[in-house]
Formats: C-alpha cells, sequence, structure tokens
C-alpha cells in the first residue's frame, strides 16, 4: 500500500484502456456524453476526480503539466493536483500556459491562445446542458438522441422575457458542430468563444456523472443565442490593476469594508508573464 | 499596493500536518490500536465495510482511525483502495439458507424450524447510559450452547413451498453487472439496483425506507426475516472443475415480505422486499430492503407517486462517496463564476433602477 | 510456447501511452499521419502496428471481430486471448473492435456495429492494415483547419462507402488505419472528396 504499490499515473492499465476507448469514442462525435465507468479517485467527487481521470489515461513521462483552477496555478486544488501527477506520473509541471502540453482547467481557458499539438483537459461538475431543466437522464438522453433542444431555448427566451437578456453568465449552453448541445463546463461565456476552431484538443471528463466528451481541434463551437439578442460577453470597465491588460477576465479583489475593491486578470500565469515584460497598471487621470 | 496570495502549496501541507496532530491527539495517551477498533467498534467497522464494498476489518478499522472516526470518510478510504484493486473472478452466489446462525428473527411467524435466535442485539436494551462501561470492568462470557440439529431454512422458502410468494427469481447464466466497472444505465436490472442499495448511505436508505412506511409509496412489509452469521464464499475454478472455498464472510440478511393485490396474470400473493450488507448491519438491511420492495414498482405495475419508488432519483442520490465529494466540493474557489453572476447583478440592479426613474419621471 | 505467447510490449505501460496519444491525435487530426512504432514480435499475418494498437485498445471488455485471414490463424488468436483476453465475435454487429489484416477483405461497414442515436459510441471502431495503393482525396470536418488533402492507403470503394457512414451521424463506424510506422484516423464526422 506504499506509494510506489500505484501504477504510473495511478490508474491501473485496464481503467486507462476504458477511459481511453471513451476518449476516442468522444473526439468521433464532438459534442456527445460518452459514458464511462469513472473509478473511485483518491480525491473526492466533485474536486475534478472526471478532470484527474482524463489526464491520467492521457499523460505520458514526455508531458509537460499544468493545472489550472479559477485560472490561477496556485489555488489550493490546483496545487493538489499538479503534486499529485508529479508524485504519480513523474511529470515536469510548469505555470506558464506556452511550455505545457497538457493543461487541466477549472473553470476558465486561459488567456495565452492555446495551440494545435496541447491538450486542455476540463473538470465538470455536471456534464448535461440540460440537467437543470429535466432532472432525469432518460429524459435528456431522449433529447439529444432527437437533437431536440427546444427546452433550452425556451429557457434562453424567458430570460430575455424577464430581464431583456440572457441571464446565463457561466456554464453558458454551446452547439457543438451544428449537432449536439454541450455543456462547456463552468467557464464564464467571456471564454466560450476561445472554444471555437481552438487549435488545441479539448477534453471534458465529469467523473461522479461518469461522462468524458471532447471537442477536436478546429470544430465549430456555437454558443446559443437569438438573431435579434445575439451572444455577447463580459466587458470589464477597467484594465487589470496590475498588468493593465485588457479584453481578458478580471477578478474583483475585496480590499476593505468600506466597498474598495479592484480588478486583476483571473489568469494568474498571463498577468505575470505581462509583468515580467514590463507592463504595469495603466495610469489614468482618475486614478489621482 | 495588493499583492495576489501565493504559497497553496505550503499552507495545504501545513494544513495536513495539524490535521496529523489532531487525529493523534494527545501524545501522553495510548494510540487506539486497530485490532481494538476491530474487537471494540466492530459495528462502525461493519458500517465502513458494507458502504465501502470491501470486506477486510483491518482495512476499515485503519481507515476509521486515519479518518478521525468519520465514517464517510472512511467508507471513501477504502473505496479509493478498493478501486485499485485487480478482480480475480467472481463467486457464486452466497447460500444464505447454510448460514452458520448467530441472530435469526421472524416477525411474521411466532415459531418456525431452527427457532427465533435473538444473538447479540441492542433490542429490549434499555438505552440508559452505563457509568460502569467507563471502568474497564470485567464481562461476563456469553452463554453458549451446541449448535441445534434441526435446519433454519429461510421464511421465504417456507412461504414459497406453499406458493403464497414469489418466486425468488431465475439465476441467469450472464456475468452479473458490476456498478463499478460499467456506467449506470437507466432502467436498472434489479442485481445492480440492489448493488447500488448495498453499498448506498444507511440515512439516506433509513430516511427513505421509513417514508415508504409513512404512505410514500405504502408497501405493507412484514419483517419475514432477519438473519446474521457467516456464510462461505466459494469460486468455481474451471481448470479444477469445482468450487473452492476462499473463505467466511459475516452478512446480515433481510427479507421482507409484503403485500400484492394481483392483477390479470398473477394471483394475489406475497412479493419480496431484499437486504443484504456486510457484517452486522440490521437497520441498513432492513432500510435496503424496503427501498428494494419500493423500487420494484414499476415491475408489478404498481403507480409510482412518491421519492422511495422513484429509480433515478433514489439511486443516483444513495451512494455517499459522490454525494458528499459533491456537497463538500462548495468549499472550493467559485470566484470566477461568482464574479460572472455579481456582474449580472450588478447590471439588473442598475437596469431595475433606472427603469424605476423613468416610471417615475413619468 | 509460452515464449511465442508472450510477445507484448517491451514496456507495457508507457508504450500503450505512447500508442494511445498517437491514436488520440490521429483521430482529433483525421488523415494527418501520426508515426506509431509496430510490435517488435507481432504474431503473423498480424502487421505490426495492428498488434500494437490491439495491445494498447482491446482487453476482456471489447469483443473483436477478425477477418478471414486473422481468423485462421491459431497462432494470432492464442496470442489475442493471451495478450489481450478480448473475447472473439462472430457478429461484426457485437464487436466493439475489428482487426482487418487484409483491406480488401473488409466486410461491408454498415455489417458492424453503427451505435444507436441514444448511444452512437457504442459502434465499431475498425483497426485495418493500409492499402499498397493509395487514394488522393481531400478531407473535411471537425480536426481539420478548412480541408486537408491526403492520399490515403484505403481502397477505392471505401470512398462512395464512407460517404454512406458519414449521412449516418452521429451513428457510424471509425477507422484507424495502419501504415508501416505510422497510423492515420478516419473518425465518422470526417467527409471524403476525390482529388
Amino acid at each position: 500500500m506504499s506509494a510506489r504499490a500505484y501504477n504510473f499515473a495511478y490508474l491501473d492499465e485496464q481503467t486507462k484502456r476504458m477511459i481511453r476507448r471513451a476518449l476516442l469514442k468522444a473526439v468521433a462525435i464532438p459534442g456527445y456524453q460518452v459514458p464511462f465507468a469513472s473509478r473511485e479517485m483518491p480525491m473526492p467527487y466533485g474536486w475534478g476526480t472526471g478532470g484527474v481521470q482524463v489526464t491520467a489515461a492521457v499523460i505520458g513521462p514526455d508531458d509537460v503539466l499544468k493545472v489550472i483552477d479559477q485560472g490561477a496555478d496556485d489555488t489550493t486544488n490546483a496545487v493538489s493536483i499538479r503534486a499529485f501527477f508529479a508524485k504519480v506520473a513523474e511529470v515536469k509541471t510548469t505555470t506558464r500556459t506556452a511550455e505545457a502540453t497538457l493543461i487541466q482547467t477549472r473553470h476558465r481557458i486561459p488567456e495565452h491562445p492555446l495551440t494545435s499539438g496541447q491538450i486542455l483537459v476540463y473538470q465538470v461538475p455536471i456534464p448535461e446542458p440540460l440537467r437543470f431543466l429535466e432532472p432525469r437522464e432518460t429524459e435528456t438522453r431522449t433529447m439529444h438522441a432527437l437533437s431536440e433542444y427546444g427546452l433550452m431555448h425556451v429557457k434562453l427566451y424567458e430570460d430575455i422575457a424577464r430581464h431583456g437578456h440572457i441571464a446565463t453568465t457561466y456554464a453558458y449552453p454551446v452547439k457543438v458542430e451544428g449537432r449536439y448541445l454541450m455543456d462547456p463546463s463552468p467557464i464564464p461565456k467571456f471564454d466560450n468563444p476561445k472554444m471555437h476552431r481552438s487549435p488545441a484538443l479539448q477534453l471534458f471528463g465529469a467523473g461522479r456523472e461518469k461522462r468524458i466528451y471532447a471537442i477536436p481541434p478546429f470544430t465549430e463551437v456555437v454558443s446559443l443565442d437569438f438573431d435579434d439578442h445575439p451572444f455577447t460577453v463580459q466587458e470589464f470597465g477597467a484594465p487589470c490593476a496590475l498588468c493593465g491588460a485588457e479584453g481578458v477576465y478580471l477578478d474583483e479583489v475585496v480590499l476593505d469594508d468600506k466597498g474598495g475593491h479592484m480588478f486583476v486578470c483571473s489568469d494568474t500565469d498571463f498577468c505575470e508573464d505581462r509583468r515580467a515584460q514590463g507592463f504595469g497598471p495603466q495610469v489614468t487621470e482618475a486614478a489621482e | 499596493m495588493y499583492v495576489a496570495v501565493k504559497g497553496g502549496e505550503a499552507a495545504i501541507a501545513n494544513a495536513h500536518r495539524l490535521l496529523a496532530d489532531r487525529r493523534r491527539g494527545d501524545r501522553s495517551l495510548p494510540a487506539i490500536g486497530i485490532e481494538q477498533i476491530v474487537n471494540q467498534l466492530g459495528l462502525a467497522v461493519d458500517r465502513v465495510m458494507g458502504e465501502g464494498s470491501l470486506y477486510d476489518r483491518e482495512l476499515a478499522a485503519l481507515a476509521i482511525t486515519q479518518a478521525r472516526g468519520d465514517m464517510i470518510e472512511a467508507i471513501f478510504l477504502v473505496r479509493a483502495y478498493r478501486t485499485t484493486l485487480p478482480r480475480f473472478g467472481i463467486s457464486v452466489p452466497i447460500d444464505t439458507a447454510a448460514m452458520e446462525i448467530e441472530r435469526r428473527i421472524s416477525a411474521s411467524f411466532k415459531d418456525l424450524p431452527g427457532g427465533q435466535v435473538l444473538g447479540p442485539t441492542f433490542d429490549y436494551t434499555h438505552r440508559l447510559i452505563d457509568p460502569a462501561l467507563a471502568e474497564d470492568l470485567p464481562v461476563d462470557a456469553p452463554l453458549t450452547r451446541e449448535a441445534p440439529e434441526t435446519a433454519s431454512p429461510r421464511v421465504t422458502d417456507l412461504l414459497a413451498g406453499e406458493g403464497l410468494i414469489e418466486p425468488d427469481g431465475v439465476v441467469s447464466s450472464e456475468p452479473p453487472g458490476d456498478l463499478t466497472r460499467e456506467p449506470l444505465e437507466f432502467p436498472l436490472s434489479r442485481e445492480l439496483r440492489l448493488q447500488a442499495l448495498a453499498r448506498g448511505d444507511e440515512g439516506f436508505l433509513l430516511a427513505l425506507g421509513y417514508s415508504t412506511q409513512r404512505g410514500y409509496a405504502r408497501t405493507h412489509p412484514f419483517a419475514g426475516e432477519i438473519r446474521i452469521g457467516e456464510v462461505e464464499v466459494r469460486l468455481f475454478v474451471p481448470e479444477l472443475g469445482f468450487e473452492v472455498v476462499l473463505g467466511r464472510v459475516r452478512v446480515t440478511e433481510c427479507q421482507m415480505v409484503n403485500q400484492f393485490h394481483g392483477n390479470a396474470e398473477t394471483p394475489p400473493q406475497f412479493t419480496r422486499g431484499y437486504g443484504l450488507v456486510f457484517g452486522q448491519a440490521e437497520r441498513k438491511a432492513m432500510s435496503m430492503a424496503l427501498c428494494d420492495r419500493a423500487l420494484r414498482a414499476r415491475e408489478f405495475g404498481e403507480d409510482i407517486v412518491a421519492p422511495a419508488q422513484d429509480e433515478e432519483f433514489v439511486i443516483s442520490h444513495s451512494d455517499n462517496v459522490q454525494a458528499t465529494g459533491f456537497v463538500e466540493h462548495l468549499k472550493l474557489p467559485h470566484y470566477v463564476d461568482f464574479q460572472a453572476e455579481l456582474d449580472l447583478v450588478r447590471r439588473l440592479r442598475a437596469e431595475h433602477a433606472s427603469e424605476r426613474k423613468r416610471e417615475a419621471a413619468e | 510456447m509460452a515464449a511465442a505467447l508472450a510477445q507484448g510490449f517491451a514496456d507495457p505501460v508507457l508504450d500503450a501511452q505512447q500508442a494511445f496519444r498517437a491514436v488520440l491525435m490521429a483521430l482529433a487530426e483525421p488523415g494527418a499521419p501520426r508515426a506509431l512504432p509496430g510490435l517488435a514480435h507481432a504474431p503473423p499475418p498480424l502487421p505490426p502496428v495492428l498488434a500494437a494498437l490491439a495491445l494498447t485498445l482491446l482487453d476482456h471488455e471489447t469483443p473483436v471481430w477478425l477477418d478471414r485471414p486473422l481468423a485462421d490463424s491459431n497462432a494470432m488468436k492464442s496470442w489475442l486471448a493471451f495478450q489481450c483476453g478480448a473475447p472473439l465475435s462472430d457478429d461484426p454487429a457485437r464487436a466493439a473492435f475489428a482487426l482487418i489484416a487484409e483491406p480488401a477483405g473488409l466486410p461491408p461497414l454498415a455489417l458492424f456495429a453503427q451505435g444507436t442515436d441514444a448511444f452512437p459510441d457504442r459502434s465499431t471502431t475498425i483497426l485495418i492494415a493500409a492499402t499498397p495503393t493509395r487514394q488522393s482525396l481531400t478531407l473535411t470536418g471537425p480536426g481539420i483547419d478548412g480541408s486537408r488533402k491526403a492520399d490515403l492507403p484505403i481502397r477505392p470503394s471505401l470512398v462512395a462507402e464512407w460517404a454512406e457512414n458519414r449521412a449516418l451521424f452521429p451513428r457510424g463506424v471509425d477507422v484507424v488505419i495502419a501504415g508501416a510506422g505510422e497510423i492515420i484516423g478516419l473518425p465518422r464526422t470526417t467527409r471524403l472528396a476525390r482529388g
């Protein structure tokens, strides 16, 4: 029962083969959720067991692994998962997006554009985009089989009727290659356009719900919308307070209990990289 | 100037060091031995084995002490270990009729072949805290007698002899499904459903079973029989051409006998709800049997009106390792999504305010 | 006997991982060849790269259908049973995988498992040896930036059959073509046009 009692990348070979077969079918049917016999992992369900199983089935000794949670490499769960693979697969790890061959993520897509040959592995809590509209698997499976997605359009349209716009801000549903409705995992909708025709291979693992799905490179990924209410992403009023970046996703940091707050890059590697290049806060008149 | 927080790695290492300290507690007291847990907290060990789906007392006891007595954490430890173990084969079904009985009661017959055997039960104890246990006073040895010559046939077999209860089902020649090796596909076969229930959370199944008694899918249950004891585990070895005994396990079996009014094809008869759990786990076995019968509603053409009859609902939520993971994952950072929602709520509030202002101006 | 059977990967864990990555990327980027070393001691008539694919993907959970030359070889079947433990399936419609050593003898694609509308993943993955002649084709679909020109080592009739397979989407078979030291992926999403 020592650490050495476990196989390379923790999973036994039979389990890896089972996951690998599911991955191949997932790639062949973009956006379709392939059921797989998810295993208990030495970390809790809901904490990335799907992503960890996918990574474990894919990773090799030549890989360079990056793990992010909320865009950051140093959030506790990202640290924990990175340390797990450093231990059981003895791979090189990095925080730099461009250096990584394999990136496991929770809730973000890196700001630095991904390139051909990179693999992005998403941790997915609820893979079924229709689940909150229809709790039964037997029902949603039929909807996917028939490509019957009216329920989701009705939901989005009700948003518009009530609020004047679609009130979904993260886990915003997408249509893959014009066929499957897919949950992009709880990334902010800001990141949705990055999935569209990405040169990287995108793999999704949902451990507790026992589903794997994928988006091959250069695949159509379209966020649902209506002609009169086109899809838009969040815009931030100010640039990053640390590196001055614009057009990136920002986290709000509370500074005091008097309403003081500032906005900084959610992607910590991207922000550090810019600061290393000499970028800093944008000096504005308001800052005086 | 704001500096982003760093040092997750050191924080985790320090937290785990503190956890190890708290787990061990006061070093001037002796550490609890695994054997002590196996012997003196046997029912806790049984629960961890049952819901952990792994029959290994020492391992379960180790998990209990590693988890500081947190049962679901201990079950999780055992499950995560179990999943790495290779499968050598599938045993032949255990024969509970041949059980070496330690406890055997029937609520449906006053007396029956083999008799009622109370065994080591809390039933009929008065629940008065016993201060004497705080001191390690001598405990009397139990009374023993020779095992009776008469067999103890299962109550359901006695009823089946008269055709009063539905048959016990046919043993399929197909290898049984394994929910730990294949993704579940609803609706489930009964064997897979029973597997899920056998490792389901005791508290969840207890509450669901209770709900059936209170009218949410009433199934008129009688505790036909509860038996606890050891059975042989046998493996058929094709190379040898016969079964070999691998060892013995203690199990609790509960057969609920339920009313069924019959339909066009079937005359009125009793139906079964089945519970089988590792170790001595009577509450769990009874709850399982109640849930099993409620979940057979579709099979008997009964109206599905209550949560306990809803297979997707019950089985999707009965696993406490899955449940605790997902509930507790809310502790993980969600600030990216929260930021997106914060932005939306601010925008909606601004729109609301300008709308109000416009209305006031009109 | 045991020595003849025990011809698997030199490093069962890492060799399988590298081979899998080649297959994964081959199906993710259809038509682009991926290097995959053949197995040093493949049991004839199983081509070495097909043998490596079999070791990577097959086990006791995957019924496999063999083409005539493979099905006729007891040495090959013993190797498959010993190394992979994969049950043989006489019925291509029940096979998770098909191993095709002689591509001229590939049965119609429609005979293999196509998956269902609810479970399109339950379809056969055909692992097939390359033909000596090649077809000049233009590929489009997921995994391809615009279009890709490729000379695929498949028999000519497969192009027309492939259009029928494509039309079944999301049902349909997926194909991995095994050449000398390389593989090419052809997932059901890929469209083939001559030229």
